[in-house]
């Protein structure tokens, strides 16, 4: 155990990579969610095929197909990625379409009168989305996104495989060279465990941040409307 | 570099035969998950507070780390302490645990949702326990969480291709196989990631069916 331990520099390094593509994916995640989730929501048709298009194919892709995607097939007809813009890519990517539907549902949930307020008072789309629908939908679209942060966050896991020295790559080192195997693997389970609870607790602090400003009072456990919205399986279009 | 058309007719079969393996882990892991996972929600209701805590913390341990530590951990730990399995058994054993949890959750879920009065009704009727689960509770908790647990088999299928960090010769360590034995990698991995594509909007055109069908409100 202590010769694991010992490892604890590469332990560290291993952990920053991991949150780092955690935080780089999410972000790239939150603009691509957004961004396309409120095409979801398009009076245009062909905006609204372009959501369907987006989140179609990336969210009905294994993460892992894609990042390999990026990272052996790509090459060969001229695009080269870094390993780690391949793996921010794949990630932010496969989770921004799990997000765009959170996204749309959450808008499309707003109560219908909201919209047509807006109308009444001359709001221009942007006034709308920007001041009556986003604040509302927000509330609603916060636990799924939780549950997507830890699902992006468990993700990274992947980049192991194509050679980034993230905290599951460097247990399989320091299992290779102290031939610790249980306690190796242990910690490095213990050490993810402790980053996802440390985002939920940022989660449920913004969730409780946003109920305030609305108003609203959090339920004690997720409903199974928020469980299936924030799924990582395909088919969650909103309620 | 350009598409190779005779080249992605000779993998074709390389690939089903990967693809074999997939369908396999997927399938039988979902069994353990959907069973395992009413296991863990039946036991999160004893009436021992320490129990069911320890159950509680246990199922989202497992939840919030990452599927490939997990089979790191099953396919190397296990042999440690003498047990010895297959790479494909560990597969299907790490994926069904690690989806158990997220089911679990899912009939949680669905058992809060049943409305109180039927809770009422069972005990005015004065209903023995395992009449209440079996015949009252669990079949519309069931009913509810249906849809919900058929996007769980799709999440599955899709993380099915982590098995190949266990060396389970599966869809996409296939595809990678015979890609590095010819150094093409741009036909194999793009006919897979095409399959992922097409196999999930099939399935997710038959959940939402599900979704329609089982709808209770």
């Amino acid at each position: 155990m202590s010769d694991v331990l010992d490892g604890y520099p590469q332990w560290l390094d291993g952990a920053w990579v991991t949150v780092r593509l955690t935080l780089l994916g999410g972000a790239l995640a939150l603009v691509l969610a957004l961004l396309f989730g409120m095409a979801g929501t398009s009076r245009h048709p062909w905006v609204r095929l372009l959501n369907r298009v987006y989140v179609e194919f990336f969210r009905g892709n294994a993460t892992l197909v894609l990042l390999f995607w990026f990272f052996y097939a790509l090459p060969l007809v001229g695009l080269r990625f870094s390993t780690m813009f391949a793996a921010v890519l794949a990630l932010g990517l496969n989770v921004g379409a799990y997000g765009a539907e959170v996204v749309r549902g959450s808008i499309n949930a707003v109560p219908r009168a909201q919209y047509e307020a807006t109308i009444a008072l001359n709001f221009t789309p942007f006034q709308r989305m920007r001041r009556v629908l986003l604040p509302q939908a927000f509330a609603l679209m916060l636990p799924p996104f939780g549950n997507l942060l830890i699902e992006l966050m468990k993700g990274t896991a992947i980049v192991s495989l194509v050679g980034l020295v993230d905290l599951t790559r460097v247990s399989k080192n320091i299992q290779g060279s102290t031939g610790e195997t249980v306690a190796a693997f242990s910690v490095v389970l213990v050490l993810y465990f402790v980053i996802a609870q440390v985002l939920q607790l940022f989660v449920r602090y913004a969730e409780r941040r946003v109920d305030r400003m609305l108003g609203r009072r959090l339920p004690a456990e997720p409903s199974l409307g928020t469980i299936a919205a924030g799924a990582p399986g395909a088919g969650v279009a909103g309620r | 570099m350009s598409w190779d058309w005779h080249y992605s007719g000779e993998i074709l079969p390389d690939l089903l035969s990967g693809l074999r393996y997939t369908v396999v882990a997927t399938l039988a892991g979902y069994v353990i998950a959907i069973v395992l996972g009413l296991v863990w929600t039946l036991l999160r209701r004893t009436p021992s507070r320490v129990f069911n805590q320890a159950i509680r913390w246990m199922t989202e341990f497992i939840r919030s780390t990452p599927l490939i530590p997990q089979l790191y951990f099953v396919f190397f730990v296990l042999p440690a302490w003498g047990i010895t399995i297959g790479s494909l058994t560990a597969g299907i054993l790490t994926l069904g645990i690690h989806y158990s949890t997220y089911t679990a959750e899912v009939y949680r879920a669905g058992i809060a949702d049943v409305p109180k009065g039927q809770w009422e009704a069972c005990t005015a009727l004065n209903l023995p326990k395992s009449r209440v689960w079996l015949d009252v509770i669990l079949p519309q908790a069931i009913r509810r969480v249906i849809p919900t647990l058929g996007n769980y088999l799709i999440a599955m299928f899709k993380d099915s291709p982590m098995l190949l960090a266990i060396n389970v010769a599966e869809l996409l360590f296939s595809a990678y196989q015979v890609g590095s034995k010819s150094l093409q990698f741009l036909e194999p991995i793009t006919m897979v990631g095409l399959l992922f594509v097409v196999v999930s909007v099939i399935s997710s055109i038959l959940v939402r069916r599900l979704e329609r069908r089982y709808a209770t409100t």
